[in-house]
């Protein structure tokens, strides 16, 4: 029983780190209908960016704020010089100038700051807590607060501030929005800078446990995206909650069958449910604009 | 450029460059290029003509080349019913990969093959007692029949004339209502629909024939490589392929062929890539759909149609 509670609590906070990545990913997608294969990356680029700073002698809230000012800087710039410019493209040209994206992002990375492994501070203390007899770093507590945290100030955006339902209205009929004098194009750019910040913030909380590598986004962007199809691509709630279920799931897995395979488990578990239940979780039924 | 010219046109190509090609060194890349472009070609049925993205497909070629290699190993089987049984259980295996992920809206299959990529990769690296684990493992060389195929222009005359098949089959299917279906579905999923072509079913199909040549391409790589590691089934040959369809033009096959071509003679010219493969894969995929959606050999056909 210590056992299973010690596996929940750990698969909770990891959970709480691919619900960021999904809810980064929803954002993109109801904006412009695109897998963001940047997504993963954001949250590796914020972490590396942090460490590097830090060895250079940076303190720690200087360089973690200048980690998610370039993560959210290159997320605008994503959208400014390699979306925009392919305005007419398909979905199909904007999915793989994302892949481009991301593999380019992972390239320089490595190029720049290199292949090794690296680890940021805990925020208070590697001293775990004991709770039900499971043992819980309290970087995890701050996993679980800080995406406690954002997804109710995404929350708040969309439903009380002017801008956020101006980035509804683009979601649900660009046309229509551009009609009613909404810019557009400087949604858009949000939407992107804003899934860049929420990728960042995750990135620099989570990078003292799982620590950070140039090429952890890329399982990091699929595991987000997992949790926002097992949610219902689309949908918020959703994606919250497939990304804490992905993470229970996997520390389940990891603990009580096989470490090797961990990683695989996501996948196994997104097939059956997409057998069962095509729409996700929480997805609308399908409706079709011609 | 007709239908016959441009199969003509490239049997001729193919024919003459044993003649052309200097030495043993440009003859060992010509075979790769032609292995290589199989694969490409049926990755261009699911990405050019269908409208998919693939970036797992590295994964199909890992499967065919361990499936083939440990079968004739292990087990000793002749190499034709072994590569024939591993792209039946490749393309079933592709089969029950789509069939849940093609039936949603948007565009999940993507995110489904780089899942299955990690997958694969994970499994070949781990199952260290079938597939060697890290360290790859040797495959025999091929032999058909008993007839051993080692010389180097034996394997480029093996190469050259499954790639022109490739190309025979691609061009004739490019043409066919199968096709056009596919093509059709591209452009409109809903006007597809409309004159009544059953859209998921047949992105399933371009998902399995891509994964099949895929695997075939893989089963001939493994015997000509002699030695596969689960490097074949990782994320940068996966990138790596789908770049070369990207650049190349996609749903032109000679275009894929020709993106296979340049991205495999590349590395060559600058003496290897030294870890630069992520950023200059990354570039040509942004630059190429940014400047040249439809990719080098359709835009320079267009050009000269203006001329």
């Amino acid at each position: 029983m210590a056992d299973f509670a010690q596996f929940l609590f750990s698969g909770f906070a990891t959970g709480a780190i691919y619900a960021l990545a999904a809810l980064g990913f929803t954002l993109i997608y109801n904006a412009c209908g695109v897998i963001n294969f940047v997504q993963g990356d954001f949250l590796m680029l914020s972490a590396m960016t942090t460490s590097a700073l830090l060895m250079h002698g940076v303190n720690y809230p200087g360089a973690a704020l200048a980690g998610i000012a370039v993560t959210v800087l290159i997320g605008v710039v994503l959208y400014q010089y390699a979306i925009k410019p392919a305005k007419d493209a398909n979905v199909v040209s904007l999915i793989i100038i994302t892949i481009g994206a991301s593999i380019f992002i992972q390239g320089m990375v490595q190029i720049l700051l290199g292949k090794n492994q690296q680890v940021l501070p805990s925020f208070s203390g590697d001293q775990p807590l004991s709770i039900f007899q499971a043992l819980i770093l309290p970087q995890s507590l701050w996993v679980l607060g800080t995406s406690a945290i954002m997804v109710l100030a995404c929350v708040v955006f969309f439903r009380f501030t002017l801008t956020g339902k101006a980035m509804l209205a683009v979601a649900s009929n660009k046309l229509a929005a551009q009609a009613v004098g909404i810019p557009v194009h400087r949604i858009l750019q949000l939407s992107f800078g804003l899934s860049a910040l929420l990728g960042a913030i995750a990135g620099i909380v989570a990078a003292p446990i799982t620590t950070t590598s140039y090429d952890i986004g890329l399982m990091l962007g699929m595991k987000g995206f997992v949790a926002a199809t097992l949610g219902g691509l689309g949908s918020g709630t959703g994606a919250v909650l497939g990304g804490l279920l992905i993470g229970i799931l996997e520390a389940l897995v990891a603990g009580y069958i096989s470490s090797a395979y961990k990683d695989a488990a996501p996948f196994v578990l997104i097939i059956f449910i997409l057998i069962v239940m095509p729409q996700g979780l929480l997805g609308a039924a399908p409706r079709e604009r011609v | 450029m007709s239908r016959n010219s441009g199969l003509a046109l490239t049997l001729a190509v193919v024919l003459l460059l044993p003649w052309l090609l200097p030495n043993n060194f440009m003859l060992d890349i010509a075979v790769r290029i032609a292995l290589t472009s199989i694969a490409v070609i049926g990755l261009n049925f699911l990405m050019g003509f269908a409208g998919q993205i693939s970036i797992g497909h590295a994964a199909f070629v890992a499967m065919g080349a361990y499936g083939c290699g440990i079968l004739i190993s292990r087990w000793d089987w002749p190499v034709i019913p072994a590569a024939l049984v591993v792209c039946l259980v490749v393309s079933a295996l592709a089969w029950l990969i789509a069939k849940p992920f093609l039936r949603l809206k948007g565009h999940s299959l993507t995110m489904a093959t780089l899942g299955m990529g990690v997958i694969v990769n994970m499994v070949l690296i781990n199952e260290v007692n079938w597939t060697g684990g890290p360290d790859g493992m040797p495959v025999p060389p091929l032999v058909i029949g008993s007839f051993a195929v080692t010389k180097i222009i034996h394997w480029y005359a093996l190469a050259a004339a499954c790639l022109w098949l490739c190309c025979l089959l691609s061009v004739n299917l490019f043409d066919s209502p199968a096709g056009r279906a596919l093509r059709g579905l591209h452009g409109s999923e809903i006007a597809a629909r409309v004159v009544g072509v059953d859209v998921s079913a047949f992105k399933v199909r371009a998902f399995v024939c891509a994964s099949a040549f895929a695997a075939f391409s893989g089963v001939l790589s493994g015997h000509y490589l002699g030695f596969i590691s689960p490097a074949l089934s990782s994320f940068t040959h996966s990138v790596e392929l789908t770049t070369m369809v990207v650049l190349g033009g996609m749903s032109s096959t000679y275009g894929v062929v020709l993106g296979a071509a340049l991205l495999t003679i590349l590395p060559q010219l600058v003496g290897g890539l030294n870890g630069y493969e992520a950023v200059l894969f990354g570039l040509v995929l942004m630059l190429t759909m940014i400047f040249l959606p439809r990719g080098i050999l359709p835009s320079l056909v267009l050009l000269l149609k203006r001329a």
